[in-house]
């Protein structure tokens, strides 16, 4: 379409240009990086051919970072320093970990207010957050594509477990950027599934995405219709996957050999880790067997040697699987759909391997679920599609994902009470306002707590973030109206806006809820990761600034060449001195001073920039072609 | 916000009835979002994505307006000056209000007795009765214009959206 090559400034001078972006699935256990290549979405693998990148991240003695299998074979041998599964901590604080006493990692919750959300973990590298063991799985992907793909990536599209709430999102969105990404976009899990599977086999009409991965579970249902991808509801449990089957097995194992061992010394954190292991492989051999030996021999001497078989492991499990059925009729009733509107079911993630979630499917869907994409691949591959579309190397635009906010957003009221203002499964992005009032005589202030659930009390949903607004004009109680607005753009991500309104004194504020990293924090720690002199990042601030005044100064002004004709010659002249003033200082040395001619620009564009949008709204609803468009 | 889609039914080019095509409704609304979607607006100056944000905020708000009858029928109303949930307006006949009083009893017997079966009954029950109250609507608001008689059956219908919200939680609750 015309209109998105205006916003493309790299078009013109090179339009078969491929850009290099890529789709990156940060999974639980394993992560994976594709990318579009002739046309074809693919896995990269690394140096001796392995797809599958195990989210196990290792600080060594010799003070490297070790990642992936390397890293996950040290697991057992070095369980603190070693960590697996870290995705479960993502966006969460200390309390929010249920099984601690299983886990061998020291965590550590700062005690400042601000920061007591988000938990630590204590390795001989020292303190490291989830963000970023996270960015050093995402920093060797990242490295893994450029190679193979032989340039600098334009940027990623990273995928969430779409029942992720707001604090998870941001986290993730951290660690990419951490480790260097330019993240296109967040994208949910089971969309992106749908995509890969969606588009490799030209469906229409209803389908369910049922993902059970390492550590989390969601469930999706999509409406296909004609290249648009229409998430109708979503619902999950961000904190339920492959994972606890093992722990099942895990305590199973130490069970039978309590019955055998009375005296059974407490088991070290490598012995935990090794039983896990053992549990995981256990786990995987019963999908295509009828029995599993799990042997090994603990710290203390004493020999492991029981067998699980397939049926024991079914009645252990079965309450899991159970588990994930729930959400599922939610989802269900969500969408507004029977069993029968469902043309198909997607089973994405490991642990769909496993024979009795798949009859636990079959059985409520009443259908045979579809397996002919890998469960382990297809996220990563839908991703990469993704990301080949918004880096813009599609020319058509057949394909537009609409996705929903998985989880209700919500404001506390008097008495601890919930008012929802933005619903889940309304579709992205989304804004609502909402007007509240006075509870006192003459108060000034609001404290504004912004929450995330679908709960009716406050303490059973997920506290985001709490501000003040202050600067109210005293009033009988009731009097003031402070309007409310909560924002959630594509990334599925939260602003929340307020302002007192009934006497026009200004008194607003704005907040992204902020979970560890500050912006500050990742700008620095990035400065931090190039060790380069002053001179070089100077250099670089200002090449950086020169190529954003280069971009909009050519989608500038082939947009007033196209539909110049949608404003005033008094508001195109404006545009146009602006223009100038930025050509002028770019030519200069003084890097501020350009981003601020380009803010400038930016701001002088507005209502031109929406003209354009109502523009192209109209032709697309005309369905006359858009010739006259064309640059 | 720019002026000129601010009107629901004008941005989808539909005309302003309560009688609309949902068909064309779905398309209308995929068309609007594919042109103006931020997917489509990744690399575009900050001017171009702002106005992205809100074209796609608008057309999701307008299209859950639209498409669900009760508020359809409540922005309808607004668009004639008439708030239909306003405090002021709290007139419903008396059969209507001993009928929602004996809905809520069956609701809350069915909670208390955990009994979901009977609560997909009543959710169903209710359902058949918004369509019938539709259909009313349709001429009221089409082919009479009678927008006092409309507000009262919008507002009945308002009150059955919210029983059935209410017993699809409890139903979740139970679930």
């Amino acid at each position: 379409m015309a209109l998105l090559q205006i916003s493309e400034p790299g078009m013109s001078a090179a339009p078969h240009q491929h850009k290099l972006a890529v789709g990156i699935d940060l999974g639980t256990t394993n992560s994976l990086v594709a990318t579009v290549r002739s046309a074809m979405s693919t896995v990269l693998q690394d140096n001796h051919g392995h797809a599958l990148l195990p989210s196990v991240v290792r600080y060594a003695p010799d003070g490297s970072i070790v990642v992936g299998h390397e890293a996950q074979a040290q697991q057992s041998a070095d369980p603190i320093n070693t960590i697996v599964s870290v995705k479960r901590f993502m966006g969460r604080g200390i309390n929010d970990i249920a099984d601690r006493a299983h886990i061998p990692y020291k965590f550590v919750s700062n005690s400042e207010a601000q920061t007591a959300k988000t938990l630590q973990i204590e390795t001989r590298a020292g303190l490291k957050s989830p963000v970023e063991i996270s960015a050093e799985v995402l920093k060797v992907l990242k490295t893994r594509a450029e190679k193979s793909l032989g340039g600098e990536l334009v940027g990623a599209v990273i995928t969430v477990p779409a029942y992720f709430d707001d604090a998870q999102r941001q986290a993730t969105k951290d660690a990419a950027r951490l480790a260097g990404l330019n993240v296109l976009r967040l994208l949910n899990e089971p969309t992106a599934a749908a995509v890969a599977y969606g588009l490799d086999n030209a469906s229409e009409g209803n389908f369910v995405i049922y993902d059970l991965g390492g550590g989390t579970f969601d469930v999706s249902i999509l409406h296909l219709s004609k290249g648009v991808f229409e998430v109708l509801s979503t619902n999950g449990d961000s904190a339920l996957g492959g994972d606890d089957f093992d722990h099942r097995i895990y305590c199973w194992v130490l069970d039978k050999v309590r019955e055998s061992n009375k005296q059974l010394t407490p088991l070290t954190e490598g012995d935990t880790r090794l039983l896990l292991t053992k549990a995981r492989q256990a786990k995987e051999w019963l999908t295509d067997n009828f029995e599993a030996q799990i042997v090994c021999r603990l710290s203390n001497g004493i020999l492991v040697d029981v067998t699980l078989t397939a049926d024991q492991f079914v009645e252990i499990t079965q309450h899991l699987v159970t588990k994930t059925l729930a959400p599922t009729r939610k989802a269900m009733r969500d969408a507004n759909l029977d069993v029968e509107d469902i043309q198909g079911v997607v089973m994405v993630g490991g642990a769909t391997r496993m024979p009795h979630i798949r009859h636990a499917v079959e059985d409520y869907f009443r259908q045979e679920p579809l397996t002919n994409l890998d469960p382990d691949k297809v996220v990563a591959l839908g991703a990469a599609i993704q990301a080949n579309v918004l880096a813009g190397n599609k020319s058509d635009d057949d394909l537009l994902l609409l996705d929903v906010t998985p989880l209700s957003l919500g404001l506390e009221t008097m008495g601890g009470l919930v008012e929802k203002v933005i619903h889940r499964n309304s579709t992205l992005p989304i804004a609502r306002a909402q007007e509240f009032t006075t509870y006192k005589d003459g108060q000034t202030a609001m404290s504004i707590h912004v929450v995330q659930g679908e709960r009716e009390l406050v303490s059973d949903c997920r506290s985001l973030a709490q501000f003040v607004l202050r600067g109210i004009p005293p009033m009988a109680a009731g009097a003031a109206r402070i309007r409310v607005t909560f924002t959630v753009d594509a990334d599925g991500l939260l602003s929340v806006s307020a302002r007192e309104q009934s006497t026009g004194v200004e008194a607003h504020i704005e907040v992204k809820p902020s979970y560890g990293l500050t912006e500050d924090e990742i700008t620095n720690m990035l400065k931090a990761s190039f060790s380069s002199a002053e001179a070089d990042k100077k250099a670089r601030m200002l090449a950086e600034a020169r190529v954003n005044a280069g971009a909009i100064i050519s989608s500038v002004t082939a947009a007033l060449a196209a539909d110049g004709d949608l404003i005033s010659e008094a508001e195109q002249n404006a545009i146009k001195a602006e223009v100038d003033r930025l050509q002028t200082i770019a030519a200069a040395d003084d890097a501020t001073a350009i981003n601020q001619a380009v803010d400038a620009l930016n701001h002088a564009t507005e209502a031109f920039a929406a003209a354009r949008m109502n523009a192209s709204v109209s032709h697309a609803l005309s369905g006359k072609a858009i010739n006259s468009l064309e640059m | 916000m720019s002026s000129v889609h601010t009107e629901y039914f004008q941005l989808f080019a539909l005309p302003e009835k309560f009688d609309i095509d949902t068909k064309l409704l779905e398309t209308n609304f995929r068309k609007i979002q594919s042109a103006s979607h931020p997917d489509r607006f990744v690399s575009a100056t900050a001017a171009e994505k702002l106005a992205s944000m809100q074209l796609a905020t608008l057309s999701n708000e307008a299209f859950d307006t639209l498409k669900n009858a009760a508020s359809r029928a409540k922005y309808l109303l607004e668009r004639q000056g008439i708030n239909a949930v306003a405090d002021t307006n709290t007139a419903l006949p008396l059969d209507f209000l001993m009928q929602q009083m004996e809905w809520r009893e069956q609701l809350e017997d069915a909670k208390a007795a955990k009994d979901i079966e009977t609560l997909d009954k009543l959710y169903r029950e209710l359902r058949v009765e918004s369509k019938t109250l539709e259909a009313e609507l349709i001429t009221l608001f089409d082919d009479d214009k009678d927008y006092t008689a409309a507000t009262e059956v919008t507002r009945k219908l308002i009150f059955i959206d919210k029983v059935c919200s209410d017993i699809q939680q409890a139903i979740e609750y139970l679930d």
